[in-house]
């Protein structure tokens, strides 16, 4: 057994308002510099609809995150020989028209413009190559609440591949948001994809974080990564990528998207992990058991010898604590309600996701008159189609979203019947049977969901560096030791040597 | 006196200044040290113009230490006559070269009609390109034009005893002296080209990836101990 920690978010979907505080607030805080304009960290697609950028679920194209060939895990897009032998051109990255030309406006000549018979407009310029453009023709967040309605919605790969037809009747269609950043997985193929090893895993929190000194821009991470989370800064020719706000959790203070989330949606915990655990894993053979595999990865906080293999393992009692409380813990791997994106990727992502309710389809005519155990067919009618979650949520399997949204329609009507009355036979109903749960349990996750008090949402330990470092060493350095550090010419040489003793075959 | 200039004094300077350079930016530049992709830009003329250019340079460069590192004497022993090796050094050398050349020729109209292309290069980006075309396209010539037009020029007694030489730091100019003008040119250029590469993304050269295929997939790196593991 190899504990690690992990610092993982949960994204409660029914709560999302699809605002984009959360993209605007990440945006002003890491992507506002020059080759960066087009990096969204975090971002919020309106489902269905092709995502941004352009379709990035269609790994035929983009050849992210891995495959089971011959039961090995291979990264899709190729090994390391066949990265090596298309390094000077790589035949399955997206370019800029897949994201879009980023724009600003000519702001300046709506004060400057000379007199003249009509109001001046601010003409759209790009800000690639300072040029006017006729038009933006596309953008992050064009399709925005289903903008573009019939002749954008089929784009979506998940929408190509349902049985079901989508109604795209104003009616009877549907819409969800879909806030993504990236999933700080547990088996990385942004990572496994670098050649210069300048992408990695941090041993102390699991952030993934590119190294810009020994990144040198052979730009496999950006379609390595299956969710297009790693971005290419055509100004740097370095890659990037959301880092958690790792200075904010290492303060103990949740990520910006989470600390703006108008919807407070999001929660922040730490998860226990065996290392060991993962690539196994991640080589399951059907698709849909990589769900109950990752979950297999989680250790017990509560379990003594856990916790004494963790402390052994540098993990201290404060991150010890905070993994009881995880909120991340209690949704993911307790009461299991939250689900990993697109686990068929095999990358184990970080990021969970509480699938949204929606309204029953079949129009109920007395709603009072709703048993309890009406509701239990009544998820299989709901305006999203449980079809078109399992596609994201669940590599298909809709047994395991039909789960979640029981438990959460369970949710639903016993405390309706709490606060409002009326639904009294509820602890023998079928509903709470089947739902696999019980009061107890409801109330606690009602309080969760639904409160969402910012220190039960946010249960950060503050980062282990204090109890690391050395501080006598530290004693009476100043800034020019990152240039000539005193032990040694070059810290390049020093992070290899600590690099390779931290190797590890994954 | 010329000839000390161009074929000790000139090689040396230039090469000193490639190397002070690059350990200079890689020790302290290293935030600006990448391949200069612009494939987020553009990709259709990448995708003939890169590879091309970039196999061509691979395969020039073997052919440059078949020339110029190896004897002649190792090619006599070997029994290979004088003949076949320049048959074989015209046409590869000379596939190679129009390789190297077209790809590159590809990459500089890329680089002046593609807008994006062209505004987001630097100096230095073009500079490297031009560069590059120089050399290429001198030892092209050189290769296919002046040895079937001219002479087959015997190198592997002139510029390649030379060459050595340096290395052993007791530079026999005077081999140089006799070398037609136009292989001159090529050396020459060569040799300014190596000094450039400090301060262009050429650096890029020298971080070809080759650990990559032994390494773990994945990699942890510990927060708060690189430092202590490390130095
Ligand atoms: C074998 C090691 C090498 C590797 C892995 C490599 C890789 C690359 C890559 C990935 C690019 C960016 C292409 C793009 O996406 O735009 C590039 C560009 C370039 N490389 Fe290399 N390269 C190597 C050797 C060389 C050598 C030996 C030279 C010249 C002597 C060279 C000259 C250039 C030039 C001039 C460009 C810029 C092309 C442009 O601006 O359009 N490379 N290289
Ligand atoms: S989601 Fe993040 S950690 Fe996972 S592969 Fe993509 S960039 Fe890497
Ligand atoms: S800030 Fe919160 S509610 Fe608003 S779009 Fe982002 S995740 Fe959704």
């Amino acid at each position: 057994m190899r504990i690690k920690a992990q610092v993982a978010m949960v994204m409660h979907l029914d709560k999302c308002i699809g605002c984009h505080t959360c993209s605007v607030t990440c945006k002003n805080t890491w992507t506002n510099r020059p080759g960066t304009e087009y990096m969204w960290f975090n971002n919020v697609e309106t489902r269905p609809g092709p995502g941004y950028p352009k379709r990035w679920e269609d790994t035929d194209r983009y050849k992210g995150g891995w495959e089971l060939n011959n039961g090995k895990l291979k990264l899709r897009a190729g090994g390391p020989i066949s990265k090596l032998a298309n390094i000077f051109y790589n035949p399955n990255m997206a370019e800029m028209e897949d994201f879009y030309e980023p724009w600003t406006y000519d702001y300046d000549h709506l004060i400057h413009s000379p007199k003249s018979d009509h109001l001046p407009v601010a003409r759209p310029k790009s800000q690639v190559t300072g040029k006017y453009m006729d038009k933006p023709e596309w953008g992050s967040n064009w399709d925005d609440d289903l903008a573009g309605g019939s002749e954008i919605v089929p784009l979506d790969p998940n929408v190509e591949k349902m049985q079901e037809h989508i109604k795209m009747e104003y009616e009877k269609t549907f819409m969800m948001y879909l806030p993504r950043i990236c999933e700080h997985c547990l088996n990385p193929s942004c990572v496994a994809s670098c050649p210069s090893g300048a992408l990695y895993k941090r041993d102390e929190d699991g952030i993934v974080l590119v190294d810009h000194d020994a990144c040198r821009g052979w730009r496999f991470c950006q379609n390595g990564c299956p969710y297009h989370k790693v971005y290419y800064n055509w100004n740097t020719h370095k890659a990037e990528k959301c880092n958690f706000c790792y200075p904010r959790t290492e303060a103990g203070l949740p990520t910006i998207c989470s600390e703006t989330c108008v919807g407070r949606i999001r929660y922040i915990g730490v998860v226990l992990y065996d290392a060991d655990k993962v690539k196994e894993a991640a080589s399951v053979e059907d698709p849909q058991d990589l769900y109950e595999a990752q979950l297999s990865c989680f250790l017990d906080p509560f379990d003594p010898k856990v916790q004494s293999e963790a402390r052994e393992a540098g993990i201290n009692d404060a991150w010890l604590e905070a993994a009881k409380e995880s909120p991340v813990y209690k949704m993911a791997m307790k009461w299991k309600i939250a689900l990993p994106l697109h686990p068929e990727y095999r990358t184990m992502p970080m990021v969970w996701y509480v699938p949204p309710l929606s309204p029953i389809m079949n129009h109920i005519t007395n709603e009072d008159e709703l048993n309890t155990d009406g509701y239990i067919p009544a998820v299989d009618q709901m305006r999203i189609p449980v079809e078109y979650l399992a596609s994201i949520l669940a590599a298909d399997d809709k047994e395991v979203v039909r789960k979640v949204l029981l438990k959460l329609s369970a949710m639903r009507v016993y405390m309706r019947g709490k606060t409002v009355g009326g639904v009294d036979e509820f602890k023998q109903s079928e509903l709470v049977k089947q739902a696999n749960t019980s009061p107890e349990e409801i109330e606690e996750m009602a309080r969760l969901l639904g409160i969402a008090k910012y220190d039960e949402r946010y249960v950060i330990p503050t980062g282990r560096r204090e109890m690391d470092d050395d501080l006598h060493y530290k004693q009476g350095t100043c800034s020019l030791e990152d240039l000539a550090p005193q032990e040694g010419l070059h810290p390049t040489f020093g992070y290899m040597k600590a690099r390779e003793k931290n190797y590890e075959s994954g | 006196m010329t000839g000390i200039f161009w074929w000790v004094i000139f090689p040396y300077i230039t090469v000193t200044i490639m190397i002070l350079g690059l350990l200079y930016r890689y020790a302290f530049r290293q935030l600006t040290w990448a391949a200069p992709s612009t494939e987020f830009l553009e990709k259709k003329w990448l995708r003939f113009g890169s590879p091309l250019f970039h196999w061509g340079i691979i395969f020039a460069f073997i052919g440059h230490v078949m020339g110029m590192v190896i004897p002649i004497e190792f090619y006599h022993a070997l029994g290979i006559s004088d003949h076949a090796y320049h048959f074989g050094a015209i046409y590869g050398g000379g596939l190679v070269g129009l390789m190297v050349v077209a790809g590159v020729v590809i990459l500089l109209i890329r680089k002046i009609t593609i807008d994006p292309v062209r505004i987001k290069a630097t100096f230095s980006d073009f500079f490297a390109v031009l560069a590059v075309l120089f050399v290429a396209a001198t030892g092209t010539y050189m290769t296919i034009i002046y040895n079937t037009t001219v002479v087959e020029y015997e190198y592997r007694l002139t510029i390649g005893p030379w060459f050595r030489s340096l290395f052993m730091f007791q530079p026999r100019y005077d081999l140089m002296e006799n070398v037609p003008m136009i292989f001159k040119i090529h050396v020459i250029a060569a040799f300014a080209l190596f000094a450039s590469i400090p301060f262009t993304k050429l650096v890029h050269i020298f971080s070809i990836p080759i650990k990559y295929p032994t390494r773990p997939p994945q990699q942890y790196r510990s927060r708060s101990n690189y430092k202590r593991q490390g130095l």
